[in-house]
């Protein structure tokens, strides 16, 4: 039976996730988009949100259980703080949880108590290629089976904290299909090559890494030789990526809303002219559509159901949704929606990367 | 908790409303757009004699805690898919009917009930709109004058969904709208229950329309007309037309229903269209490296899906007894801008085919422009919602 109603538990958290947003996102985004660094202290707060280690088991270290609902819920409570910081913050998630999902006993059992400790552990994974027709069901970077090890070459973009990642998850393909390899940090032949500059996204330091004949034991595959299901990490991919967009959407909608209820213009505030207002009422409705699509597709993965179609639709839809709330709320602000002093331009920036980049958050 | 699936009982419900789209409604929609104002009898006996007892979102008395409107959607749903002319003429309680059974005094729902009993189909109808008013209920100007023991009711209604098939095809009622106090503004407007053969009302004209055509849209006219006191709907005790509003919450998401029944009906065509051409769409891939056809048609899904998942948190909001007004609105000014989207855009993708009235392809686009007309414009909806969000009232922001 239908039910739109989070459990208390989930209320708790996302409540705990916006105290978090309202605390130590907000108030340092500004500067640390600035500065294109992120804070020290997303981590190093996030960190005591616990979100990564209730969703690791106790036998490997954590204190919980995995639900795709109850991230996404937070995820887009944090996103609406800042999406930089919940990316910087939820990046040991691209490690972690494939983990979770997909590792060997042996490979949980020694990966995952790094990441349920008292401090941030910097963890990531690569999946984006720098190719104009890249396709993340057709991965050029190759993983070649040779005396029992596997020669991983390629180019890979948008790598998070790579130069600082303990391990990265390196995507390839292998054996005809998408597969993930674990990389330690300095392993040779992975070249961390120059930090990247983006439009948006700015304090979430990501870098172009080559892969130069990277021998990698076959233990390291993620899952072993049975290897991973990569469809459920993308599933997985979309759906936090989604969830983070509608939190972006929500706070240009927010902001904006507040901005037109206050702004004068020939006599009554610009929110009581209904191009003002009827621009609002469209980015309050896609928000609330997308958020039920991410709802559903994490409802799907928790579910042990095939999330594929969902959360195709949700990503598509979600991504565009954001750049069409953050767009309409620069628009309503004018003038000042288009100064860094105001938040909006920032949200319109980080909204426009949804649509064109997967597997940089997982949830 | 969270969930994204139905009960097994809705299940249920939800299959045999598609065996009745799928056989009954489907293979005659063409016909009944192209005779219009012929009435679909042999649909509205299949649904009298048998449907009535099996399909628990047609009772006026099915008492279902928890999920009654959410079955209402999703059978609603059903019927738009099958054919969104034949779904309003259901003979069934319709919008008049939900305002009875949901405002109407103990004796009125016991008239509702008896109209459901009768042995023929039987229709309910409800009548707002005027000529100088159609969004602005509160300008109406029929009057309802006190006059002993009854009430005298007086001038034209446009827009009348079925009232031919209410008042003259069955034994059925009329739910109309009138003032009893034109200086007392939304306040002196009330609703009355008429019942077909009641001297004074006749139907004037059957409007000839875009889509629809197998429903009938009549001018209603009321000379002298007197009913008993005790058809004020709701009692002396009524709220009148602002406690009304509610029920246009639900009203809205039931539409809307419909309407993305409409919409799937045409995303379903168009795929089936493109598996026969050997066009496949690849789902998963990134939009950029996609063709037209296939950005379109993913488009369609992922809007049609977003509609239909706001509109079943809206209905959820029903049954839980919750407000949904805010809701409401939302789901039904998306219903209306993607069914009006995807149909334009189905003949588009299917070139001078889907022009052609040998397919539904133009039906659904003509049909479906009323999601985004009735029940509200998706202008209405957009300042319910603007409103809401805003705090304001109907003079801070007209």
């Amino acid at each position: 039976m239908y039910s739109f109603e989070p459990t208390d538990e989930q209320k708790i958290i996302v409540d705990a996730a916006r105290k978090l947003a309202v605390k130590e996102f907000r108030t340092r985004m500004s500067d640390a988009d600035e500065k294109s660094e992120p804070a020290s202290e997303w981590m190093q707060a996030g960190w005591e949100l616990g979100l990564l280690q209730a969703s690791i088991p106790e036998s490997y270290g954590g204190y919980g259980e995995h639900s795709a609902l109850t991230s996404a819920l937070a995820t887009e409570e944090l996103a609406w703080g800042d999406l930089s910081a919940t990316l910087a913050l939820t990046a040991p998630n691209l490690i972690a949880l494939p983990i979770l999902h997909c590792g060997t006993e042996e490979q949980k059992k020694e990966m995952l108590p790094h990441f349920c400790g008292d401090s941030y552990v910097y963890g990531s994974a690569a999946l984006m290629e720098p190719r104009l027709d890249f396709d993340p069901n057709a991965l050029q970077t190759t993983a070649t089976k040779k005396d029992g090890k596997y020669i991983l070459s390629g180019a890979k973009c948008n790598v998070p904290f790579a130069a600082e990642s303990e391990w990265i998850l390196a995507y390839a393909s292998c054996e005809g299909k998408c597969q993930g390899f674990l990389l330690p940090k300095g392993i040779p032949g992975l070249i961390v090559k120059e930090r990247e500059k983006n439009m948006g996204m700015r304090a979430f330091p990501m870098y172009a890494v080559e892969l130069q004949e990277c021998i990698v034991d076959a233990r390291q595959r993620l899952g072993g030789d049975a290897g991973c299901d990569y469809q459920l990490l993308l599933n997985s991919s979309r759906t936090a990526l989604s969830a983070m967009a509608v939190g972006v959407a929500r706070a240009a909608y927010e902001f904006a809303l507040d901005y037109a209820k206050n702004r004068k213009a020939f006599g009554e505030m610009i929110a009581q002219r209904q191009s003002i207002a009827f621009m609002l009422s469209d980015m309050i409705t896609d928000i609330e559509a997308a958020r039920m699509m991410v709802w559903e597709a994490a409802w799907r993965l928790d579910e042990k159901k095939d999330a594929t179609h969902e959360a195709y639709l949700a990503l598509n839809f979600a991504g565009d949704m954001s750049v069409m709330a953050a767009d309409r709320a620069v628009q309503i602000l004018g003038g000042y929606g288009y100064i860094r002093d105001f938040p909006v331009e920032l949200y319109l920036r980080n909204a426009r990367g949804f649509g064109v980049m997967e597997g940089i958050a997982i949830a | 908790m969270i969930c994204f699936e139905n009960s097994d009982w809705i299940k249920k419900q939800q299959e045999y409303a598609e065996s009745i789209a799928r056989e009954m409604i489907r293979p005659q929609a063409r016909y009944y757009d192209e005779y219009e104002h012929e009435i679909p009898w042999d649909f509205a006996n299949y649904i009298w004699k048998t449907a009535r007892h099996k399909l628990d979102s047609l009772r006026p008395d099915s008492d279902i805690p928890g999920e009654r409107f959410m079955l209402q959607v999703h059978t609603n749903e059903m019927m738009g898919w099958g054919d969104l002319g034949l779904y309003l003429c259901l003979p069934w309680q319709a919008l008049g009917g939900n305002f009875i059974r949901v405002i109407g005094t103990e004796e009125q729902k016991q008239l509702l009930m008896k109209k459901f009993h009768n042995a023929k189909p039987t229709w309910v109808c409800m009548a707002l709109t005027e000529a100088h008013c159609g969004s602005d209920s509160s300008a109406i100007r029929m009057r309802a004058v006190q006059d002993g023991d009854s009430w005298v009711l007086n001038g034209e209604k446009l827009f009348v969904t079925t009232a031919q098939m209410s008042l003259v095809e069955s034994d059925g009622l009329l739910v109309v709208w009138a003032t009893t106090d034109p200086s007392a503004g939304i306040k002196g407007i009330k609703a009355f229950i008429v019942e077909a053969n009641t001297p004074g009302v006749k139907i004037t004209k059957l409007e000839k329309k875009l889509g629809l055509r197998a429903s009938d849209t009549a001018v209603v006219i009321f000379e002298d007309c007197r009913i008993p006191l005790k058809n004020l709907l709701g009692g002396p005790s009524s709220t009148g037309f602002k406690g009304a509003m509610a029920t246009f919450d639900s009203a809205r998401p039931a539409a809307a229903a419909a309407g993305v029944g409409v919409a799937r009906a045409v995303i379903d065509f168009l795929k089936e269209e493109l598996a026969r051409n050997g066009t496949k769409i690849r789902y998963g891939v990134p939009r950029r490296l996609l063709s037209a056809m296939e950005r379109d048609i993913i488009d369609m899904e992922a809007q049609l899906r977003a509609t239909w998942l706001l509109l079943l948190k809206s209905a959820w909001l029903i049954d839980q007894g919750k407000p949904n007004t805010l809701e409401s609105s939302m789901c039904k000014a998306k219903a209306g801008e993607i069914i009006t989207r995807i149909a334009q855009k189905g003949i588009e993708l299917m070139g001078s085919l889907g022009y052609s009235r040998e397919l539904l392809l133009e039906k659904w686009m003509r049909d479906g422009k009323v999601i985004d007309l009735f029940e509200g414009t998706g202008q209405i909806n957009r300042l319910v919602i603007a409103r809401r969000i805003l705090g304001y009232s109907s003079k801070e922001l007209k």
